[in-house]
């Protein structure tokens, strides 16, 4: 994943949708803007969704990895301001 | 503060929109919003306002609950009949949301309580949901003096019409209407008569606002009078300028004591009779 640490986790592979979000939202409330949250999430509808719904929300994907167990992880930027 | 799972699940339609989020989440949660008379308004601004997770909600109204209420007042049921409005509109948001702190004021609004009753709580937001002239100016005025913010609004027959007042931020309700009307007038709707919806789309738009004001989102019906006739369909906004001779909010007030201006006897008896 990236060289920087993530400064959180949150575990979303036991919800679903739209909870997958709201849990990923109520992570990224503790962290501060610029900090870096990992997410596990489950593949399927919750990889669809959540990185669409971050990006709306400013924040900025920087890695995913495919964890070949039926999971991802990803790591976001809280409001990096995403672009593609 | 740290959310249950289960508020989690509760509020998660709120949490996920852009505009609430936690954060708005939790100013509805320590929200404190007093709704005076839980009738045609007040029913479903206290319903929705209670399933929207507002922590503080303080009712006001002194009638019992009468078999005629229940065409419109979606707060009461049928087994209510008889008892205080104040208890069952407790119950019915308690039903829904166990997370409400409901206050009962099991009294009418007059020129003696209502300063007190606003600042039992420090209440954030007040909804005037009464139907007479007299205790609008008194809401009006009260709220004025105490600098909190506030929503009119008033339903009879197929027409509706609502206004919110900001401390400093536009028009008050005495700034356009100046004084009640003389009692027996104009008729309330215990005379006149109220389609049983007119509360449920008025109602719900103070409830909005109120909603609007704690969380900070979008812009208040200030300095406008929304109307609406349910026979046209027709929503018109009107845009109001403040009035520098107010009596209560202009530059020289004249009104420093707040008035019990004489509701109309019918009106009383018929209160009464038919709350």
């Amino acid at each position: 994943m990236s060289e920087r640490k993530p400064d959180g986790f949150v575990d979303i592979t036991d919800v679903v949708c739209p909870i997958t979000f709201v849990k990923t939202k109520v992570a990224l409330e503790e962290l501060e803007k610029g900090q870096i949250l990992q997410i596990k999430l489950n593949e399927g509808e919750p990889i669809q969704n959540v990185p669409r719904s971050l990006k709306n929300e400013k924040h900025k994907i920087i890695n995913l990895e495919n964890n070949n167990d039926g999971t991802y992880t990803i790591e976001v930027i809280k409001e990096g301001l995403a672009e593609d | 503060m740290n959310f249950t799972n289960a508020q989690l699940e509760r509020y998660s339609r709120h949490i996920i929109l852009e505009d609430i989020g936690v954060k708005g989440q939790e100013k509805l949660l320590n929200g404190k919003v007093l709704i005076i008379g839980t009738g045609g308004l007040g029913a479903p601004a206290a319903l929705y306002l209670g399933a929207a997770g507002i922590g503080t909600i303080g009712l006001v109204d002194g009638d019992t609950v009468d078999l005629s209420n229940l065409q419109r007042q979606v707060i009461h049921s049928s087994q209510d009949v008889g008892k205080a409005k104040v208890i069952s509109g407790k119950e019915s948001i308690n039903a829904i949301n166990e997370d409400v702190n409901v206050i009962t004021y099991q009294e009418r609004a007059t020129a003696d309580n209502i300063k007190d009753i606003i600042r039992d709580q420090d209440y954030d937001f007040i909804l005037d949901g009464t139907d007479n002239f007299p205790v609008k100016f008194l809401i009006n005025d009260a709220c004025v003096m105490l600098k909190k913010p506030f929503s009119h609004a008033g339903i009879i027959r197929f027409q509706g019409q609502t206004m919110t007042y900001v401390p400093g931020k536009g028009p008050c309700y005495r700034c356009i209407f100046k004084n009640p009307p003389p009692p027996d007038v104009v008729p309330t709707c215990q005379q006149a008569g109220v389609l049983g919806v007119m509360g449920g789309v008025i109602g719900t738009i103070q409830a909005t606002e109120a909603i609007k004001y704690i969380t900070d989102v979008g812009n208040l019906l200030t300095g406008y009078l929304l109307t609406y006739d349910a026979k046209k369909l027709e929503f018109r906004k009107v845009k109001l300028a403040g009035d520098k001779n107010c009596a209560v909010c202009g530059e020289n007030p004249t009104i420093k004591k707040l008035i019990d201006y004489e509701i109309a006897a019918c009106s009383i008896a018929d209160s009464k009779k038919i709350g």
